[in-house]
């Protein structure tokens, strides 16, 4: 075991408590490398975390986090992370929603939500729903866009400067002197899916296409 | 029948002449910030304020932005690391432990005993160090010179011993997925020892004792920001926040990461949950983590510093000239970097301001999907609102001192 990661105590029969006390809100669960989390529907979120607070004693909202699959459906993960200071455990909820959907908000079950869901506002573009105070929180004001969806670049789109002749500062397209350069050193041979630079006309081979002539085979 | 009284008529004549009434002008807005020498960095706070008393705080922050978790999923584990040492610029090496711990987490990979160690004698150093400018520039907030200077003299002495071990005097980047970067010099953990045992109670105990039971300290701090034990869990305090507040909270204890359930320390609890008691929280700290070094110093066991599982940790440098194995696995980690398995975790460690939590996604590629921060500060920074409501202007600088807050983490 690798026991010099930060030690949490179990609890047994966690999940099957909570699905009982959750009801149809509960989707799924899993308990991997000693970390529970647990999937429920976006709807119930806030009963969900009462339930918790009030009967699991999750006294803590540490965290709400953002996680961008622009290739799913629903393409955003929300993820709360719940401490319990006197069960010692944590656990970690989710839900998924799209750039449409709004998440109710949980501010009304522990205020330290406002600023967390502001926060994933502003870097996916999560609705929530209820939140009283839904600004921006770290970008620029005036930004557009939602920056940590994985669909924005890394550059942006605006950089800005002192212009002396303004006397002030300016905003402009981002101009890069050199190409944001992504290397990619995934290995080929371990099952790279796209077509290396220079191998566009080596098609693989169909399922079910005829195999290559024999050596007698071939008109001399 | 109305007798207007010679004030009430001035005040009419007052309102008919510039259009206000008395509640245009009873609050009034101020900035406070972006560039101030007490906001602790860039902070906007907007004070709404009733003569001196503030009614309302709004603080903007985020103009430090810097996108490093974005950033993070476009370098490999490896080139991400050094990101964290500048999350919190005061305390480097406690923000590399969570991601670092993180790392292994999801690798299932072992350390040898020597790093644990290590890691633990210079978090507990990064803890001492963050602790010492904090009080020092929150004295000097609320007034007083003398202290910050010499706490300052103190801060310096440990940039050396960081400098000694990692080469760096702030972005240390020491700790390493595996383990820790190099091994230190005996005489550096010589030289530790003897600052602990000498230069560090001496200047430390004398520069507190200058204001510990000074009665203008005490006027500008006991009483100020309470908060109740309610309050502090509801708005996700933690460290010695939280602590201050009366809940004895250590992720070390409780939570014990490293050898720290070796160790013999105690953790200091407030009774009043305000400035005041933050403050006596962190000076307690500062002698509880020169007792775990000294611990560390005396238990530390020879060996090495870091895994020998060369697909995650590079062979030295003169393993490299004698060994082909070694010149291409150092190759090949500092090109492709290894990989970690996919799956998510989330690691919080006991960081000088309170729990600094990673959040990693891994898609089992050698770059992160997604790394999520959890800072200390921010939590603290939203109560700000509900803890300086009702109190004075001046009051604001000592909150915002006892909050312990670096803008290099809150706004990442």
């Amino acid at each position: 075991m690798h026991d010099h990661i930060p030690r949490i105590s179990a609890r047994e029969g966690l999940v099957d408590e909570v699905k009982a006390a959750i009801g149809d809100a509960f989707l799924s669960a899993k308990d991997e490398v000693g970390e529970v989390s647990i999937d429920v529907a976006r709807e119930k979120i806030a009963d969900v975390l009462t339930v918790l607070r009030d009967r699991f004693e999750y006294q803590q909202l540490m965290e709400i986090a953002g996680v961008d699959y622009p290739s799913r459906p629903e393409r955003f993960d929300v993820v709360y992370h719940l401490l319990s200071i006197t069960k010692n455990h944590r656990l970690r909820i989710r839900v998924t929603t799209d750039e449409e959907k709004p998440v109710p908000t949980v501010t009304t079950v522990f205020p330290a939500a406002g600023w967390l869901e502001r926060e994933v506002f502003d870097l996916f573009g999560v609705l929530f729903d209820g939140n009283p105070d839904l600004r921006r929180i770290l970008t620029d004001y005036g930004f557009r866009g939602h920056p940590f969806r994985k669909d924005f670049p890394l550059t942006g789109y605006t950089e800005l400067r002192y212009s002396e002749e303004q006397k002030r500062v300016v905003y402009e397209p981002v101009s890069l002197a050199q190409d944001f350069r992504n290397f990619d050193f995934l290995s080929p041979w371990e099952g790279a899916e796209y077509i290396l630079p220079g191998d566009e006309k080596a098609q693989p081979e169909a399922p079910g296409a005829p195999t290559p002539l024999k050596a007698d085979e071939i008109k001399k | 029948m109305t007798e207007i009284t010679s004030d009430q008529a001035a005040a009419e004549i007052e309102v008919a002449r510039t259009g206000a009434t008395e509640s245009d002008i009873a609050n009034y807005t101020i900035n406070f910030g972006p560039q101030h020498p007490a906001a602790h960095g860039v902070l906007r706070l907007v004070l709404e304020l009733d003569g001196e008393i503030v009614e309302r705080v709004d603080p903007h922050v985020g103009l430090l932005h810097r996108g490093t978790e974005k950033l993070c999923e476009y370098k490999t584990y490896l080139q991400a690391l050094p990101y964290f040492d500048r999350l919190d610029y005061v305390s480097p090496m406690c923000q590399e432990h969570s991601f670092v711990l993180a790392i292994e987490k999801l690798m299932a990979l072992e350390i040898p005993l020597r790093a644990q160690y290590l890691r633990v004698l210079f978090a507990e150093l990064t803890r001492i160090k963050n602790h010492l400018l904090n009080l020092g520039s929150h004295i000097m907030d609320v007034g007083a010179m003398t202290p910050n200077l010499w706490l300052f003299e103190l801060r310096e002495d440990l940039m050396n011993f960081y400098e000694r071990a990692s080469g760096a005097r702030m972005h240390a980047n020491y700790f390493r997925p595996g383990g820790v970067r190099q091994d230190v010099p005996l005489k550096l953990l010589t030289d530790i020892a003897d600052w602990l045992d000498h230069r560090l109670p001496r200047l430390f105990e004398d520069s507190i004792s200058l204001v510990a039971d000074n009665r203008i300290f005490k006027q500008r701090n006991v009483d100020i920001a309470t908060v109740s034990r309610e309050d502090a869990l509801a708005w996700g305090f933690s460290g010695p926040m939280i602590r201050a507040a009366g809940i004895p909270w250590d992720i070390r204890k409780s939570q014990p990461y490293e050898v720290y359930d070796r160790l013999d320390f105690d953790i200091p609890v407030g009774t009043k949950g305000d400035c005041y008691d933050r403050f006596m929280v962190r000076v307690e700290e500062v002698r509880q983590s020169a007792r775990i070094m000294k611990q560390c110093l005396n238990d530390m066991p020879e060996g090495p510093v870091a895994t020998l599982d060369r697909k995650v940790f590079p062979p030295r440098r003169a393993e490299m000239k004698q060994s082909m194995e070694a010149l291409i696995h150092h190759f090949k980690l500092f090109t492709e970097g290894f990989h970690v398995p996919e799956g998510e975790v989330y690691v919080a460690t006991e960081s000088p301001k309170g729990e600094l939590g990673v959040y990693l996604v891994s898609d089992g590629t050698n770059k992160p999907y997604r790394v999520k921060i959890r800072p200390t500060g921010f939590s603290h920074l939203q109560a700000m609102d509900f803890m300086t409501r009702g109190h004075m202007l001046a009051d604001v600088t000592a909150i915002l001192g006892a909050i312990d807050i670096v803008f290099g983490e809150v706004d990442r």
